[in-house]
């Protein structure tokens, strides 16, 4: 007979009993309870994995230390609990403020952030999929409600939108307009402060000295940039940032007065506070600006 | 008096499974299928009545049966079975029939249950990762297959707002996956090599064949009212699903998906229609929460249907599987009406 962990005795077949520990109950044979859900990968709803975020941040913490040696001001005001919309400015033909702003608050603060992105990633293969697993989601206002009301995460976005990543190195640190301020009436109906976050150095980590606006028509992107680091580096200059020293400073959070779940805000109400909020973001940053002595040491 | 349901798509998988459960229900006094194909499931008491693609049959039928509830669980929902403009046919022709049949005068239908299918959103890069059933697609639907059950649900909705007497539940799975049951993804998952696309990882999200049918159950029983997404909890990348079945990717090209696709279908390699093939791409996820809030519980999640499904299919290999049902309708009509047949209470 075979003896399974319940077993109380064990009888071998040369007859010798063994008794089992007296007293140790039997475990009671409940009906099967639907089984917890046994899974191979890690990858959340989202297409995030914990597992590939870890490899990720493993790979850019030297990057993070010691290419762009990010510094943050101010980073306690993000909440260590509870949704959170991040707000922040956008530069740089291909942005290296996202991840330096979601590897900073992993660390520091040991929360996911996800980065809430166009959806044009989604249709690059093999890019696409290292996003999602990476932490991004398409910013869709059902994914934004989704994450930061029913699952209380903190979300980044660029109200900028690629306006502010196709911008020219002349009008850097120029915030381009906040969309339709759908960033506010996200936040409000997910009843979540509004955090902003003001990035130096990422205009120039990567900055566009022309665009082609034939050439992202033909190939249907939201624009196709000559960069100082293409000039530079050649091809290599896709992925080859320069050393731009990163500055990041946290502003003071922006709660709405508003009762949250509203099936509409008003936007003359929804208008002034992301006026509001671009103006106060614009405001630091020239102070970051006037601040700062070199573009590479800070 | 008990209930008398009418069901469509007999022949097919769901109205035959849909015909037994209601069969176990003592409360439900009579159960009428029709369908083009003879069933495919042994039904004990079901009538069955043979009828062309269009429904034409079912105004006569209505009146004659007098049925209480409709089960249109005719929609086809997998391409891959049958050329379009019969799909056409059956889909968007069968429904409108469908509804003229119910809308009439002597009609005593309340209750009508669709079984549609998740296809109606779509998948594209701009989707939500959940979809709730009022969102509405990101983009126009391209196929067939599609437009037939967009239109099919349309005439249903105009049918729900005019007949505001007759309780319309409409029904959108997920892709379902079911050891008897051949649909896209389970014979994806029956190849040595699993289809696809280079470079795209998508999240997909399942519903395990039974707990379809409970819901379906479940929504005569609650006599439901409104659409309802019907999948199983969370959503697994493709990749992870490979892995459960234990299959190697077999690779198509990211561009050029449909032609490098046509020649792989030629080749017999695959059978993934084009609606199948935006789904290798984008995934999509459907929020089934309505129908949990109105009291259903799932048996399966979405990781677990998967897992099930490899499972039964492991076992039939080795123990094999039952013989196919045939219908003769001799048989069937000798054993249900013969006086020499005793009739006993099932155990």
């Amino acid at each position: 007979m075979p003896a399974g962990p319940g077993a109380r005795y064990v009888v071998h077949v040369t007859g010798r009993v063994e008794q089992g520990t007296p007293g140790a109950l039997l475990p009671l044979r409940r009906p099967p309870a639907p089984p917890p859900d046994e899974r191979l990968s890690d990858v959340d709803e989202w297409g995030r994995s914990e597992a590939a975020r870890a490899r990720l941040r493993r790979l850019f913490g030297p990057v993070y230390r010691n290419w762009f040696r990010a510094e943050w001001e101010g980073m306690e005001k993000i909440p260590a609990s509870g949704g959170a919309l991040l707000v922040a400015n956008h530069a740089g033909a291909i942005p290296a403020d996202a991840p330096v702003i979601m590897h900073g608050i992993e660390e520091e603060l040991g929360r996911p952030v996800y980065g809430l992105a166009d959806y044009l990633f989604r249709s690059m293969p093999v890019v696409g999929t290292a996003w999602a697993r990476g932490g991004g989601v398409p910013a869709h206002p059902d994914n934004a409600y989704r994450l930061l009301r029913e699952q209380q995460q903190l979300a980044l976005v660029f109200p900028e939108g690629t306006k502010g990543t196709g911008k020219l190195v002349t009008q850097r640190y120029q915030l381009r307009r906040f969309g339709r301020g759908g960033f506010v009436e996200i936040a409000m109906r997910a009843g979540v402060p509004v955090v902003p976050i003001v990035v130096v150095g990422s205009e120039e980590a990567m900055p566009i000295l022309a665009k082609s606006a034939a050439a992202a028509r033909i190939l249907g992107v939201p624009y196709v940039p000559l960069t100082a680091n293409m000039l530079l580096f050649g091809p290599l200059g896709l992925v080859a940032y320069f050393p731009a020293k990163f500055k990041l400073r946290v502003l003071d959070p922006v709660y709405f007065d508003v009762p949250p779940d509203q099936e509409r805000y008003r936007r003359s109400r929804v208008f002034d506070e992301a006026e509001a909020i671009r103006q106060a973001m614009q405001t630091n940053l020239y102070d970051m600006l006037r601040k700062r002595r070199s573009v590479w040491f800070g | 008096m008990g209930r008398r349901v009418l069901i469509t798509g007999l022949g097919a998988f769901w109205g035959g499974h849909m015909a037994r459960a209601l069969e176990a229900d003592p409360s439900v006094d009579v159960i009428v299928g029709i369908d083009t194909d003879d069933p495919s499931v042994q039904l004990e008491r079901t009538e069955f009545v043979r009828c062309d693609d269009s429904y034409s049959i079912l105004a006569r039928l209505v009146r004659a049966t007098q049925v209480d509830t409709v089960v249109h669980a005719g929609l086809v929902v997998n391409s891959a079975l049958m050329p379009d403009r019969r799909l056409h046919e059956k889909n968007v022709i069968g429904t409108m029939n469908l509804l003229a049949a119910l809308g009439a005068d002597q009609s005593r239908v309340t209750n009508l249950v669709v079984k549609s299918s998740a296809l109606v959103y779509g998948a594209s890069m701009e989707d939500p990762t959940w979809f709730r059933e009022e969102t509405p697609r990101s983009r126009p639907p391209r196929t067939r297959m599609e437009k037939s059950l967009l239109e099919a649900e349309d005439y249903i909705r105009t049918f729900a707002e005019e007949f505001s007497s007759v309780k319309v539940a409409v029904l959108r799975f997920a892709n379902v996956l079911g050891e008897d049951l051949v649909t896209l993804f389970s014979r994806a998952l029956s190849l040595p090599l699993a289809p696809t696309i280079a470079g795209y990882d998508p999240q997909l999200q399942f519903v395990e064949q039974d707990d379809v049918v409970r819901a379906m159950e479940f929504c005569i029983r609650h006599e439901l009212e409104g659409v309802y997404n019907v999948a199983g909890d969370g959503r697994l990348p493709w990749s992870e699903v490979r892995a459960i079945a234990g299959h190697p990717p077999l690779y198509i090209s990211p561009v050029m998906t449909e032609m490098a696709a046509a020649a792989l279908r030629r080749a017999g390699l695959i059978t993934l229609p084009r609606e199948a093939l935006d789904l290798l791409r984008y995934g999509r996820g459907i929020d089934n929460r309505k129908l949990k809030r109105a009291g259903f519980e799932y048996r399966h999640t979405s990781a677990g249907a998967v897992r099930h499904f490899v499972e039964t299919r492991r076992l039939r290999r080795v123990v094999g599987a039952q013989p196919a049902y045939r219908y003769e309708g001799d048989v069937e009509s000798f054993f249900r009406r013969s006086p020499a047949v005793v009739h006993q209470p099932s155990p």
